[in-house]
This record gives C-alpha cells, sequence and structure tokens, in this order.
C-alpha cells in the first residue's frame, strides 16, 4: 500500500515509538497515583513527555502542557473553558469540526460567532478579521493550516490583531505540530492544541493543549486526580486542573519516543522532505487535463496537503479506484471541513485529499501522480 | 513495633510539580526520595519528597531557584 493519508494519521511511525509503547504497556502504573516503582516511572515518563512538548513548542512552562486524548478534546476545553454566552468569537472557515461544532454549540447557547471569509483558493483576507472585531471579543479560534488545502493561517498576524483588542488565540495545530516549526512565544499563542498521532508520529489517543501562564482555563471534566482529593472542586493547579482521570499513560510514552526523534531530526528538516514530495506531486498533476488541485501553492510553508479532483468524478469513487486498482489510501469526501468545502464549491464532488510523510518516497509520489493521470485520460 | 524518627515533608501542589521537583533535586545531587504524602502532613493522596531534616534548607534553596513551588513543608515522625 502507499499511504498517502497522513493527515488523518500517520501510518508510519519511527520504530521506536511502538517499542516504547509495548514497554509501558508491560511496566507502567498509573501515573500521578502512588508512590510505588511503577508509578513513578509513569509519572517521570509522563512529566518528561510534558518537557519535550513544552521545548517542542515553546511553552515556557511544562505543568501548562496539558494531555488529552486528541485535538477535539483539546479544543472542547480550550473553547468551553475560556468563552461562555454572551462572549463574541471569531474564526474562519477553514476550520474543522473539532472548531467549528463547539462553536455552533456557544452559539447555540448565546454566544456570537464570526467566521472570516475564505476565498475559492482557500485564503482568507486578514482585513476582514480587524473588521470583525468586537468589544466582546474574547478569543478568535483558529486553525494553523486547513487539512483539506494545506494553507497556513499567519497566527502571528493574528495574534497581533487578537491581542490589540484585548483577545486570545486559540490555535489548531492539528496539521502543523511535528510538520511545522512552531513557537508560541514567537506567534502569541495563547492556548496552542495538538495531536499526537499525525504530524509527531505518536499513538492515537495522544493529544493535549500548551497554556500560556497567565491564561486561566476552566475544567471540562472533573474527576479523580491523584491529589487534593477532598477539595470539591478541581484542584486550581495545572495539569491537574484539566486532567480528570487516568491518562494514557501508554500512548503518551510512545509520543515520548516519537518526539525523541523529532527533536533528533529536527522539524524544519521534517516539514521541508514532507513538502518537497508534495510539490513533487502538484507539479505532476497541476496541468493534467481534467484535474481541479486546490489550495495556495504559492505560500512556501503549507501542510504538505494536495486536494484534487477528477473532472467531475464524486471523489469517493475516486478514493475507491486509488485503493482498490492502484494501492494508494487516500481521503475522499468532505474532511470534517464543511465551511471550507462550501468555499471551495465542492459540497457535491468532495475532494480527494493526498498528503504526505517524511517516510514517503519520490517512487510512491510518483505512482500516485501516474494514477491520477491515467484516471484523468 | 517500628521505630519513628523525625522526617522532612515536601508537599506538591501537582504530580506535575512533585516529578519537576524529583528531578531537580537528583540533578543537583540532593538526598531524599518521593513518598505518598503522609496523612500527617495533608489528608488525601500525592507525592511527597522525604528527607532528613538537616538537608531542608538545600532542598528549599534549589527550589527557590525554578518556577516550581512546594506546597507543605514539615518534619513529622515517621518509620524510620
Amino acid at each position: 500500500m502507499i499511504y498517502l493519508d497522513n493527515a488523518a494519521t500517520t501510518l508510519h511511525k519511527p520504530p521506536a515509538v511502538a517499542e516504547a509503547v509495548a514497554v509501558a504497556l508491560a511496566t507502567a502504573g498509573n501515573a500521578a497515583r502512588g508512590a510505588h516503582g511503577a508509578s513513578l516511572s509513569a509519572s517521570r515518563a509522563v512529566f518528561e513527555t510534558r518537557q519535550k512538548l513544552a521545548q517542542l513548542f515553546g511553552c515556557p512552562r511544562a505543568d501548562h502542557v496539558v494531555f488529552t486524548m486528541n485535538a477535539t478534546e483539546a479544543l472542547n476545553i480550550a473553547i468551553y473553558g475560556l468563552l461562555a454566552p454572551g462572549d463574541h468569537v471569531l474564526s474562519t472557515d477553514l476550520e474543522h469540526n473539532s472548531v467549528l461544532r463547539p462553536l455552533y454549540d456557544l452559539q447555540a447557547r448565546g454566544a456570537a460567532v464570526d467566521f472570516v471569509p475564505a476565498d475559492r483558493s482557500g485564503n482568507v483576507c486578514y482585513d476582514d478579521f480587524e473588521r470583525l472585531f468586537r468589544e466582546n471579543t474574547k478569543a478568535v479560534v483558529c486553525t494553523h493550516a486547513s487539512n483539506l488545502t494545506g494553507n497556513v493561517l499567519d497566527l502571528a498576524r493574528i495574534a497581533r490583531m487578537a491581542h490589540a483588542h484585548g483577545a486570545l488565540l486559540i490555535a489548531d495545530a492539528s496539521q502543523t505540530a511535528g510538520a511545522l516549526p512552531i513557537s508560541m512565544a514567537e506567534l502569541g499563542i495563547d492556548v496552542l492544541c495538538f495531536t499526537g498521532h499525525k504530524a509527531l508520529m505518536g499513538p492515537q489517543g495522544t493529544g493535549g493543549l500548551c497554556i500560556r501562564p497567565g491564561v486561566d482555563v476552566r475544567p471540562l471534566l472533573r474527576g479523580g486526580t491523584g491529589v487534593h482529593s477532598y477539595d470539591k472542586d478541581q484542584p486550581p493547579m495545572y495539569p491537574t486542573r484539566l486532567e480528570a482521570g487516568t491518562l494514557n499513560s501508554h500512548g503518551i510514552a510512545g509520543l515520548n519516543a516519537a518526539l525523541d526523534y523529532l527533536l533528533q531530526e529536527g522539524v524544519a528538516k521534517i516539514g521541508a522532505r514532507e513538502r518537497a514530495l508534495m510539490r513533487r506531486f502538484y507539479d505532476a498533476v497541476r496541468e493534467i487535463p481534467g484535474v481541479s488541485v486546490y489550495g495556495d501553492f504559492s505560500q512556501p510553508g503549507r501542510a504538505a496537503i494536495v486536494s484534487l479532483n477528477i473532472r467531475g468524478y464524486d471523489s469517493s469513487e475516486v478514493a475507491d479506484v486509488l485503493f482498490t486498482d492502484y494501492g494508494i489510501a487516500t481521503r475522499p469526501g468532505a474532511h470534517c471541513a464543511p465551511r471550507m468545502h462550501e468555499a471551495l464549491g465542492t459540497v457535491k464532488q468532495g475532494a480527494v485529499r493526498f498528503s504526505f510523510s517524511c517516510f514517503n518516497t519520490e517512487q510512491e509520489v510518483d505512482a500516485a501522480a501516474r494514477a491520477v493521470r491515467e484516471l484523468a485520460e | 513495633m517500628r521505630r519513628k524518627r523525625p522526617a522532612l515533608v515536601l508537599t506538591f501542589a501537582s504530580t506535575a510539580q512533585a516529578i519537576a521537583a524529583e528531578a531537580l533535586f537528583t540533578k543537583s545531587g540532593l538526598p531524599g526520595r518521593m513518598i505518598p504524602v503522609p496523612a500527617q502532613v495533608a489528608a488525601g493522596c500525592g507525592l511527597a519528597w522525604k528527607a532528613e531534616p538537616e538537608d531542608k534548607q538545600a532542598l528549599l534553596d534549589a527550589l527557590a531557584q525554578t518556577g516550581y513551588a512546594y506546597e507543605a513543608c514539615a518534619v513529622v515522625e515517621m518509620f524510620a
């Protein structure tokens, strides 16, 4: 199989990831639930992982790295923990349902939400943010890169505007964490939400949020924390405040190993490799008659995604033929990004998304391009 | 009956802070080890650093150099 669905989850992980999970399954106690060796070693591994994530994302404090099961949970914690009925929120058409659905729910509960529109290339006009801020705008919630087009948003610019209006920036880095260098401090991100199983190359069931010190996120879940057990409310300190229940120490051990790989190789180098493969594919397919490619490929630092359609063919059928006839795994349909498809005019047809990993090869990319050319004939 | 003697106990607001403190103390070559929080210091659960009473200042000095704080510092009678 040629796996080109890395925007959904990376399939090829560094071998140390699976090894670390297997070791943890056999040795890890419950982190933060005791002082015996098995529990302590799990607690140490979890904290070590927080330290590496803080290093990777420029988060000033390791104890402000909160683990969740995925980016969706992290975004729900950030959105419900910082926003309330009566607040105004800004977002964009580029968002995934992990942002959209919590915002729609808040809207139904009395919050006001505005979306900065995207054009047919999937780009936003940054002046639109400025136009849409209100006195009660509490936050901008937006993705770092579209999971459909790969277009990136200029988070530093958005953060400057948000902060000038007294609002926070909550960033969804699902498509960029591990693929693009991210510094919360440099970009001005107040809350960074990430998943562990995509470009970070960790196991599914891992993710989290990094919180700038001073940002006060209310807990979404309440429960056991292993500390302050007689208090009626969650302990006030991060990360415990937002981590009710047993952590996924086994998955986090795998993420820890993946971070070793990323920190050793360097995100910039890994991302450059992915984008080189993306560019090779884009250059090979963009002028094939009958092929429509979506997104802005003039952006140098974009996510390694190429979404396209072939003639008027249903994207689901194309993806099915790609897999059954060519052994190429892609993702058709809506990609949980309804507003982005509306902006691109692809609601009915969907799109076939090819997304690349540093472990893909030029031969795989060329084979995928040949398949697209054959299907377009 | 097992003998008891005074021990220094430092508690922390979260497991993350406790583990950070442990890493700091270990790296600094300071004595002690993690134990469950003794009921004499705080009811409930969590992690605490146990050391000799005379190690108190060195441990607190090390913590003061970082962003991590302790929650309680007490000398209590514990099993030797």
